[in-house]
């Protein structure tokens, strides 16, 4: 903290990248989430020293080593008890977990969904290529069903499950969704998923070059994604498309979403997007092609209190300097023995 | 070695004055004999008599009513000779219904005194008990002082002005039951008095309804006609060292000993863990410790409750984690993580009967096995058993100290015998302790994590938050020069050699091994770790007695051993292991030393008795004998 607010003036993305070689594949979309983040860092305003990277085991989790910051890269799925193990002991520490779809959802899906009800102050990163790409291609927690892959030659059968919809289910108090390559639309979902105090969760679909190449074409290419996914804003019209002509409502009838052509003349007015609203971030989270875009930007938000703050304030509440390990020990019934 | 046991032939009750006595209180699961054990305690602390408990409980929380799997019992040994033991036999069996008694009345010896509820001995609970007649009225307790009671029809009069209602007035049986036994052996009330107004602050009327069953069982006692041999014993008070006295469980002193432990290394600490049998109390201990600045966190289950201490510890604090065997098993690979990256961590088994589930409330010391070798890999930890429940307090101590000085995981063995048995404490002097605080690194100048001391090979302890000590570590194998990812072969081959050497070195730092009672050389000795002690203890004094050449040794540092751990069982003629596991400290004394060993093996999740060790004694010298 000392002197912190010079040298953070000068700080740059340089100065949060390490001295290791980056080792992911040529073309992974990992490489543009490391830029993206380690060129948001200096403008956090925070000194370097305060930032903690936790990651699991995975092509992603790899990620604190090429963080010029603190980092522990630790075991399979494990990251978020490790990380709020660190928040406790240490508040003042902004603490990061890297993840994937394995690590987070498969191996530590239990993790996830504690951390996410305890809301303990930490910005969880979700990596989500839909296949496992360290141990070298097998389909993952959420790989679409019929996924060929090294595991499952005549496709997957599991049905996949949406993280966003159950880090909703599980009692988030932040989720949002963007892109790899998309740095601005990402670096803006993670500085507010960094403001927001509390757990603050946000799924990248990060694109595998090896093992599932393409899988989030239509989103990512910028041909065809305006029609295929829908940027959220908060307080603002859910309108999508080329020319910005398709807007999603509510289906009345059936409680569903579906898409209106507001060039139409008697096209409804589309839904404006609340992201405190729970049961729109539901229907949002859902969305899936083909019969609807897929929601990118903050789906949700509330503020309650963190796990981290209450804990600490049981702690201080209770702490008392004078607090005699000797008085401890001579408690309740002793007696003398001359 | 055959388990097999001697009778000490011990027949207390005859004389007015007896030096030692073994009373067990059983009844229903709902009947309080925790309570009213956990009170004679007190009494019998205060009286001035050297004890030790045995709080003997089932699984199931609230079994039914009169089943004998719901028996619930409470055993104390006191006397005024050094008692370590919760006794072999029975001098006093409480029984409050027919299933505490078929259970229990095996262990009464002949002559003793029972002590029975015959208001709840109805036909359904002598069927439940598989009773075919009623003992008390069919011969088959004849060996016995017999002591029939209608106590609930004696505690529903007692407490009738209460107005408290028939099925509360019953709950005040264990009271009344416990003030005859505290007449019996002359005990003041006081305690007990006190105890239950605190316990029932908020039900006042409910205080005193116990009160006055404890004051008209008490008076019973004094006014009512009982039979022959049955009177007030007088147990006189024990030698003991002058001081202030306790009484403690080693779950208490456990906690007690963490909490000191963390403020002689001057750090803060987390306790993580996930509620299992019989490890819990250790939470419920330091939860309500938070004055000391400790925190604690229940994590959603063993693995998470191991990565969130070594969060902690990563983050600069000390991370505790504390489980029983099958949740130990589920920490394995977060142990390695913390001696792959030389973070502290301790990490307390409160062992219990297994393999699985097992027998979650009774003890067992099955788990040295998974302590010393229980992780993939080389992956060498200090492991260190306490031996008895005060010793508790000082192991965890040490616990402490060797994984903040050596920055590795730390295995404390105890087990759940120690962990729910009291016995008194001479309360040490907490100014006297040795301080070791712990240095965070803070030096920014050519930091590196792979920094070592160099007498310890610690690696530094750099938390984050510190300016210019970025860095990163992980479970990826980390160069020895800078700490960075290493896939080197000799790198690996150098790191997997310092961890080893770190752990081994340890043996420097740890106290010689001692002989506890007896010799250093000579024909035999009960070599021992945990919580044998106390049978160890009492069996070789008795031998001693008797004129055998036979020694004491137990062992609480079991990795590293301590160096001269060889050579003293060289000493002997001949080396006698009891363990209540099928043999895992005998294999590596004897994989250690190439030394012959006879192993005394018990699982039936109870303590081994005195008899038993006893026994085997004689039918070591027995062969001594023979031989030319």
């Amino acid at each position: 903290m000392n002197q912190a607010p010079v040298e953070l003036t000068k700080l740059t993305l340089k100065d949060y990248t390490s001295n290791q070689e980056v080792r992911w594949c040529p073309g992974c979309g990992d490489y543009a989430i490391l830029k993206t983040i380690q060129k948001l860092m200096p403008e956090l305003d925070r000194p370097r020293e305060k930032q903690v990277f936790i990651s699991g085991i995975g092509c992603a989790s790899r990620f604190p080593y090429y963080m010029n910051t603190y980092g522990f890269h630790t075991i399979h799925g494990r990251a978020p008890p490790i990380a709020t193990g660190v928040k406790l002991a240490n508040p003042d520490l902004d603490v990061w977990v890297i993840t994937g779809d394995g690590d987070g959802f498969s191996i530590g899906g239990n993790h996830m969904l504690h951390v996410l009800r305890r809301n303990v102050d930490l910005q969880i990163l979700l990596f989500n290529n839909e296949i496992y790409g360290l141990t070298k291609g097998q389909y993952s927690p959420t790989s679409r069903t019929g996924t060929r892959s090294p595991s499952s030659p005549q496709g997957s059968i599991d049905f996949p499950l949406s993280p966003c919809e159950v880090a909703l289910g599980s009692g988030g108090t932040f989720i949002a969704r963007s892109i790899d390559t998309e740095a601005k639309h990402l670096s803006a979902v993670v500085r507010r998923a960094y403001d927001h105090k509390g757990t603050s969760f946000v799924e990248i679909l990060q694109n595998c070059p090896i093992y599932n190449d393409g899988i989030f074409e239509q989103v990512k290419d910028k041909k065809i994604s305006a029609d295929f996914k829908v940027e959220l804003e908060h307080g603002e019209p859910l309108i999508f498309g080329k020319e910005r002509g398709k807007g999603i409502r509510l289906n009345r009838q059936n409680l569903t979403l579906e898409v209106i052509d507001l060039n139409k003349d008697d096209a409804d007015e589309p839904l404006i997007h609340d992201e405190t609203n729970k049961v729109l971030a539901q229907m949002l989270a859902t969305m899936s092609a083909p019969e609807l875009p897929v929601a990118v930007g903050v789906i949700y938000r509330e503020d309650r209190a963190t796990y981290d703050d209450v804990s600490r304030q049981q702690v201080a509440t209770a702490r008392n300097a004078k607090a005699s390990l000797r008085e401890l020990l001579h408690s309740g019934h002793t007696w003398v023995v001359d | 070695m055959e388990l097999a046991e001697e009778k000490l032939g011990e027949h207390h009750l005859d004389e007015k004055e007896v030096v030692d006595v073994v009373v067990r209180f059983a009844g229903d699961s709902g009947d309080g004999m925790q309570l009213a054990g956990g009170n004679f305690t007190d009494s019998t602390a205060l009286y001035g008599n050297d004890l030790s408990t045995f709080p003997d409980f089932p699984a199931e929380i609230r079994a039914p009513v009169g089943s004998t799997f719901g028996v619930s019992a409470f055993q104390i040994h006191f006397g005024m000779d050094d008692v370590t033991t919760a006794g072999d036999a029975l001098d006093v069996l409480v029984a409050m219904n027919p299933a505490a008694l078929v259970t229990n009345v095996g262990n009464l010896v002949a002559g003793g005194l029972l002590i029975v509820d015959s208001g709840a001995f109805t036909a359904k609970n002598l069927a439940k008990a598989k009773y075919q007649s009623n003992p008390i009225e069919d011969g088959a307790l004849d060996a016995f002082r017999v002591l029939d009671i209608n106590i609930s029809k004696q505690v529903l009069a007692a407490v009738e002005a209460f107005g408290i209602g028939h099925k509360a007035g019953l709950r005040c049986k264990n009271m009344w039951t416990l003030g005859l036994v505290l007449w019996l052996f002359d005990r003041d009330r006081k305690a007990t008095i006190e105890n239950l107004r605190t316990k029932f602050a908020n039900k006042p009327d409910i205080a005193e309804a116990n009160v006055a069953a404890l004051n008209a069982g008490h008076a019973y006692g004094e006014t009512a006609e009982l039979p022959a041999g049955i009177h007030i014993y007088k147990v006189p008070k024990a030698k003991v060292a002058p001081g202030t006295y306790r009484n403690v469980t080693g779950s208490t002193a456990l906690a007690w000993g963490l909490i000191a432990g963390s403020k002689l290394a001057n750090i803060e600490m987390l306790f993580a863990t996930y509620p299992i049998t019989p490890a819990s109390n250790l939470l419920h201990e330091l939860v309500n410790r938070k004055e000391f600045g400790i925190n604690t966190f229940q994590a959603e289950d063993e693995i998470a409750a191991v990565c969130a201490a070594i969060g902690a510890s990563f983050a600069g604090s000390l991370g505790v984690t504390s489980s029983a065997g099958p949740g130990i098993a589920l920490k394995a690979e977060g142990i390695a993580l913390a001696a792959a990256t030389e973070l502290p961590l301790v990490v307390v088994n409160t062992q219990r009967g297994g393999p699985s589930t097992g027998l979650p409330t009774k003890t067992e010391q099955s788990d040295l096995n998974m302590a010393l070798f229980g992780r993939h890999a080389d992956t060498p930890v200090p492991v260190i058993a306490t031996s008895t429940s005060t010793d508790c307090f000082e192991v965890a101590i040490e616990a402490v100290r060797l994984a903040t000085k050596y920055m590795t995981p730390v295995m404390l063995l105890s087990d759940g015998y120690l962990a729910n048995a009291a016995e008194p404490w001479k309360i040490p002097d907490v100014d006297s302790l040795t301080p070791f605080p712990v240095q965070h690194y803070t030096d920014a100048k050519d930091f590196k994590p792979s920094l070592r001391d160099d007498t310890t090979h610690a690696r530094v302890w750099a938390k984050p938050g510190t300016p210019g000590l970025e860095h990163r570590i992980g479970g990826i194998e980390r160069s020895f020069e800078t700490g960075d990812i290493s896939y080197d072969p000799d790198n690996h081959q150098k790191m997997t050699a310092l961890r080893q050497a770190k752990i081994a070195a340890i043996a420097d730092d740890i106290p010689l091994q001692e002989v506890v009672l007896g010799s250093e050389s000579g024909k035999l000795a009960v070599v021992g770790w945990g919580s044998t002690f106390g049978a160890i203890h009492q069996a070789v004094k008795r031998a001693r007695r008797e004129g055998l050449d036979v020694s004491h040794i137990q062992v609480r540092y079991l990795s590293p051993l301590p160096k001269n751990l060889g050579e003293l069982l060289g000493n002997f003629e001949k080396i006698m292991v009891p363990e209540m596991n099928t043999g895992q400290f005998i294999n590596l004394i004897r994989a250690e030393y190439l030394i012959d060993a006879d192993g005394l093996n018990k699982v039936a999740g109870q303590p081994f008795k005195i008899g038993e060790i006893l026994a085997a004694i004689h039918e070591i010298f027995a062969v001594l004998g023979r031989q030319p």
